[in-house]
């Protein structure tokens, strides 16, 4: 039969030789991880029963969504986690200083091609950029993972998406996750894998494809999928030594389905209020006065959104009126932003720059917005109160957009500037 | 046994309602089920939570119901709202096994959010997959395949995880 990687995946992690799209499998996970707003993982664990954990070096506590935590709830909750993690044996817990759990995994050389990668968090798609099988889930399912190691999956169909061409300069991956969610909706890869092929992904850098990757899961994906080539093996190198072995597709796996774009003429997209598929080009958007911008998140908010906002924000300044949030992904993108002066190009335009984490973009603190308040933000959802009030609207832009707007104090992209 | 759920309708005629419409971020920090009843769908409509009580407790929405992010508020709210089933176009993966696993039923069916009306009494068999209105016109979803079926038979999740575990203990 022939099979998709992801399947090879999950056949290899349940003792299986083959596994077919639909079948449901009982899987061992390879790393498994909660974030620190999850403390319900704790309660249904000791529901079910729980006396010990399964596998305590597979797991990982990150304190990510509250660094540093804005409310004593938050900080009862993280200590809560603290001792949760002592009397299991949990010995990786990345504290509030280390960043987004996406990001933080990589960095700590954790993240290998044809792994199985689980955490608390619907964003774990991003995952797919490795060439391994990741995906979020709730509480509960969680809990399952602490008590037995493993979890129940079904193996999802894939759909190909090609994208061919050659980006313009100036027009991100954002962009084009944009695009895609204009012209194919927000569910059509309901339960479903999305691999990302084609000539656009080869030439995007692996910063890049993993925003492909984080936005499907808007897109209604379970997983994602790029296929690991050198840029993707160099990129884990700089964190972990350890063997890197990994399934390749069957070159006669059939697809769910295929999608082909080419993507040479693409310009700058724009996400209007409220939903992530009310997508417009950036160019019919213009002028639409920013109250703040948001350049962070594990979509937006890596090394190359920052160095990408930066660069354009060298030596401008941000526009009266709107102001300028920036929290970075990581610890590490924290550091090499500030060994390459892009730190310094920030602060000195204007921006705001808090602990690297999740911080506004789940609404949770460092930069919410009020009443009526309109922010362009390089995240990745902007359903109506996702970072603050109900009446505030977001504009999912790219990083390079959100600099331009930043400095405008209006939606724009540099090639309209 | 068969899992059939019957109550009055409460329609939110909307799609793409997420989890971060369910249960707001401001909230996420709360993690006692006892709590959650109060901020149910607050970022949807807020007369929600006082229709449950006062209209009926099974939910009728549109497409996508519970995209976005993985809070497990978002189902357990809605339970102790007192939502015995909820009726969707569809609905994001992970809302979607969040309730199977904490046992509240989810029928994908189709339209229905089209031709329920708010406060009618009606019934759902999840193993059929048939919902039946008042009058008894039928509207077909889609069944739900047998491994979910057992979970919800159990009670969720943890009730199963209980009893392979009670050896440990």
């Amino acid at each position: 039969m022939a099979m998709h990687a992801l399947h090879k995946i999950l056949a290899s992690r349940s003792g299986k030789s083959e596994v077919a799209p639909g079948e449901i499998v009982n899987a061992v996970i390879d790393v498994a991880g909660i974030n620190d707003i999850y403390l319900m993982v704790a309660h249904s664990f000791k529901d079910m029963g729980g006396k010990r954990v399964a596998n305590p070096d597979s797991v990982s506590i990150f304190m990510d969504h509250n660094a540093p935590t804005p409310t004593t709830k938050g900080a009862d909750n993280q200590k809560s986690f603290r001792t949760f993690a002592t009397q299991y044996g949990i010995k990786n817990v990345f504290e509030i200083n280390e960043g987004i759990c996406h990001l933080v995994l990589v960095e700590a050389g954790m993240i290998k091609p044809g792994s199985i990668v689980i955490i608390t968090d619907s964003h774990t798609t991003t995952q797919g950029a490795f060439g391994l099988f990741g995906t979020g889930v709730g509480s509960t399912d969680m809990a399952v993972i602490l008590m037995e190691g493993t979890l129940w999956l079904r193996a999802p169909e894939v759909i190909n998406v090609k994208l061919e061409g050659e980006l313009k300069e100036g027009v991100m991956a954002k962009d084009v996750a944009l695009f895609l969610l204009a012209r194919l909706g927000t569910d059509f890869a309901n339960y479903k894998a999305i691999e990302f092929s084609g000539s656009i992904v080869s030439a995007l850098g692996v910063e890049e494809r993993m925003v492909l990757c984080n936005m499907a899961v808007e897109m209604g994906a379970k997983t994602t999928y790029i296929h690991p080539d050198k840029k993707t093996i160099d990129y884990l190198r700089q964190y972990t030594d350890e063997p890197m072995d990994f399934p390749s597709t069957d070159a006669d796996f059939i697809y769910n389905k295929v999608y082909e774009f080419n993507l040479s003429d693409l310009k700058p997209m724009v996400a209007l209020p409220s939903s992530v598929d009310n997508v417009k080009p950036v160019e019919e958007a213009l002028g639409v006065h920013i109250d703040q911008v948001f350049i962070g998140s594990c979509t937006g908010g890596k090394f190359a959104d920052i160095e990408a906002a930066a660069k354009y924000l060298h030596g401008k300044k941000v526009a009266k009126g709107t102001r300028l949030v920036v929290t970075m992904a990581s610890k590490l993108t924290l550091k090499k932003a500030v060994e390459k002066g892009y730190f310094q190009s920030l602060l000195e335009a204007g921006a705001a720059i808090t602990v690297p984490g999740c911080g506004a973009c789940f609404g949770g603190h460092s930069g919410l917005l009020g009443a009526g308040e309109k922010c362009a933000t390089t995240s990745n959802r902007n359903f109506p109160g996702r970072m603050g009030s109900d009446s505030s609207e977001l504009f999912l832009v790219s990083p390079i957009t959100a600099a331009a707007t930043a400095v405008a104090g209006k939606i724009t992209h540099p090639d309209y500037v | 046994m068969s899992i059939k759920i019957s109550g009055n309708a409460v329609v939110l005629k909307m799609n793409d309602v997420s989890t971060d419409q369910i249960w707001p971020g401001q909230y996420v920090n709360i993690s006692d089920p006892k709590e959650m009843a109060e901020h149910v769908l607050e970022g949807a409509d807020k007369t929600l939570k006082t229709r449950f009580k006062t209209v009926g407790q099974i939910l009728v929405s549109g497409s996508s119901f519970g995209c976005g992010s993985s809070r497990e508020q978002a189902v357990i709210s809605l339970i102790e709202a007192g939502v015995k089933a909820v009726i969707v176009n569809s609905a994001g993966r992970i809302w979607y096994r969040n309730a199977i696993n904490l046992s509240l039923p989810v029928l994908i069916c189709p339209r229905a959010v089209d031709k329920i009306a708010e406060g009618s009494a009606i019934s759902v068999d999840m193993e059929t997959g048939v919902v039946t209105l008042t009058g008894g016109q039928i509207l077909q979803g889609e069944p739900v395949g047998e491994f979910v079926l057992n979970i919800l038979k159990s009670g969720g999740i943890k009730p199963l995880m209980l009893k392979k575990h009670a050896e440990d203990r």
